[in-house]
């Protein structure tokens, strides 16, 4: 491996990690139930991503999934409750929407539609604004209560993909075709960023949970605009915030470090979440005042 | 469209000669144009998971299902239950497949349910949409067996009987009646299902030789009937005017009794010698 080589894979690193992940996770529930990949004789991982169970022992449930399913009246079982609670647990501190860009299947083709987007398109058909997700994950808690059904689980494409690729090919694949030219040609980034309610719900129930933090050195920083040009979702690298904050604290960041390897100053990288307190550094008091002047 | 972050206060406000009576003009303008997409948005949402559910009626769900309607509520599409079935029997319905969207079903013809007395697919189960109550297999109720009388082999005067021998549950969900045949001397054999032994688990279907299965399992709700309460089986009331008499007992003597228990002489009273 030449010296060049080595770069270029230092440089894609969190995105060659992420689809390991990503990959990863849904061949350990293929592998399961087609190949009957076992540890001592325990299954590994049956099920799949709305809810499983590891080594036979432990259940892990999708906490949107559970809640929407508590909001239609019925009493679940303590089993999927524990499951649903540990998983929120583990993307709270984590960062809730490592959910979408490190272990959702959909992540990869809504990635390479806004990579297409970048390089070939360029253009939205119409503006749609970012907070219409949360309109929509109000929308699907609601909808729940009304019809008595779990109202995203019954139209999610991500969920129609996990199943399909675990379980067998259906005509999910053309919710998943859609989704794509959507982002491709329609609105840039428009499902994962614009209208995906699991993403919503991950966004609000993190943002002041979230310890893994994509930190910022203004010191080094000379403003290129690279990270945000490469950003799914460049309103959280706000330049004014970013200063004041020393870090990226919003709760629709999802962790996938595209930013990192792409700032030539290397101002950005990940850490631990400093809560901004009322004493914070001088630096930032200065800054923050500049900001309210007129 | 608005593309500027929300914390940012000029999202919302625009240039003119009274700015806050804008503000408040625009404020409600976007409400109520909001309230509208939220509404047809939420009504063809509505549409879709609803027709999703109730798309496939015909669908058998594992051993221990809830009603439709809980089922449908409580089952989390996980597939846990596929993955426990020790003879690939479920399959998690993929989108336009022959059940509602993500949910476990079995279709009989290609693999039976066949009854494991632990019923792994509901110990899988992690939310009750297969019912932890249910511990005896034979209890669950997937199905009902019915028979296609015109196409059934037994029942054109063959010997078949196959779904009588391989049934799990004989003499309690079917039967075989002999009825005389005119044609020969050897009695025609006719399979009929007990629908209160039933499990539906389709084994019978499965084992069917003929070209499209003479038995068939569905939802019981969509091919069982119901008598209604306003129907009197005089015959199957003890002690009623049509229950057999005792030796001596005059046809009058049943009459007068049945009178005094409070109601009318059944379907008989015609072929009593007074009348």
């Amino acid at each position: 491996m030449n010296h060049t080589t080595t770069t270029r894979l230092w440089h894609w690193r969190y995105l060659i990690l992420r689809r390991i992940v990503q990959i990863g996770v849904l061949l350990l529930f293929f592998g399961t139930l087609h190949w009957g990949w076992s540890v001592f004789g325990l299954p590994l991982l049956s099920g799949n991503l709305s809810a499983s169970e590891v080594l036979g022992q432990l259940t892990l449930a999708d906490p949107f999934a559970t809640l929407q399913i508590l909001l239609t009246g019925h009493v679940l079982q303590s089993e999927v409750l524990l499951g649903a609670a540990l998983v929120l647990g583990v993307f709270l501190v984590l960062g809730g929407r490592v959910w979408c860009s490190w272990v959702c299947p959909v992540n990869p083709v809504t990635d390479f539609a806004g990579f297409l987007h970048r390089k070939t398109w360029r253009k939205n058909l119409f503006g749609i604004p970012r907070h219409l997700r949360y309109a929509v994950l109000a929308l699907a808690l609601l909808l729940s209560v009304l019809i008595g059904l779990p109202a995203f689980e019954w139209v999610s494409p991500i969920g129609a993909m996990h199943r399909e690729i675990i379980f067998g090919l259906g005509l999910g694949w053309t919710a998943l075709l859609g989704l794509f030219l959507f982002d491709w040609l329609v609105v840039k980034q428009g499902w994962c960023g614009h209208l995906c309610p699991l993403g919503a719900f991950y966004s609000v129930v993190a943002r002041h949970t979230a310890q893994i933090r994509v930190k910022f050195d203004q010191a080094s920083c000379n403003g290129c605009g690279k990270c945000q040009a490469i950003c799914p979702e460049p309103q959280v690298l706000n330049l004014k915030r970013l200063a004041r904050d020393g870090q990226v604290l919003s709760g629709e960041c999802t962790n996938c470090a595209r930013c990192i390897p792409i700032c030539p100053e290397k101002s950005l990288a990940f850490g631990w979440r400093r809560n901004p307190g009322p004493g914070s550094g001088p630096a930032q008091q200065q800054l923050i005042m500049k900001e309210d002047s007129p | 469209m608005c593309r500027t972050h929300p914390s940012e206060p000029s999202a919302f406000i625009t240039s003119g000669d009274s700015p806050i009576m804008t503000t408040r003009r625009s404020f409600i303008q976007k409400s109520i144009q909001g309230a509208a997409v939220a509404t047809s948005g939420g009504m063809l949402w509505s549409y879709l998971a609803i027709q999703n559910a109730r798309a496939e009626p015909s669908a058998l769900r594992p051993p221990g299902a809830l009603p439709d309607a809980d089922f449908n509520a409580l089952c989390i599409k996980c597939g846990r239950c596929v993955v426990a079935c020790p003879y690939n029997t479920l399959t998690l319905a993929a989108l336009a497949d022959r059940a509602p969207l993500g949910t476990p079903y079995f279709e009989p013809r290609q693999i039976p349910c066949y009854l494991c007395h632990d019923i792994p697919c509901k110990a899988a189960c992690p939310t009750g949409a297969l019912s932890p109550t249910l511990d005896e297999v034979m209890d669950s109720r997937m199905g009902l067996a019915f028979i296609d009388t015109e196409h059934c082999l037994s029942w054109q005067g063959l010997r078949c009987e196959i779904c009588y021998r391989v049934c799990p549950l004989r003499d309690q969900a079917i039967r075989v009646e002999t009825r005389r045949r005119e044609l020969s001397k050897h009695a025609m054999l006719l399979p009929m299902v007990l629908s209160e032994g039933c499990t539906g688990c389709g084994i019978c279907e499965n084992a069917c030789p003929t070209e499209i299965a003479a038995i068939k399992v569905l939802p019981a709700e969509l091919i069982q009937g119901k008598i209604g309460d306003h129907f009197r089986m005089g015959w199957t009331q003890a002690g009623g005017a049509t229950s057999d008499p005792e030796p001596g007992e005059t046809w009058k003597g049943q009459l007068d009794s049945a009178k005094d228990q409070g109601h009318a002489p059944g379907l008989d009273y015609l072929n009593a010698p007074e009348y």
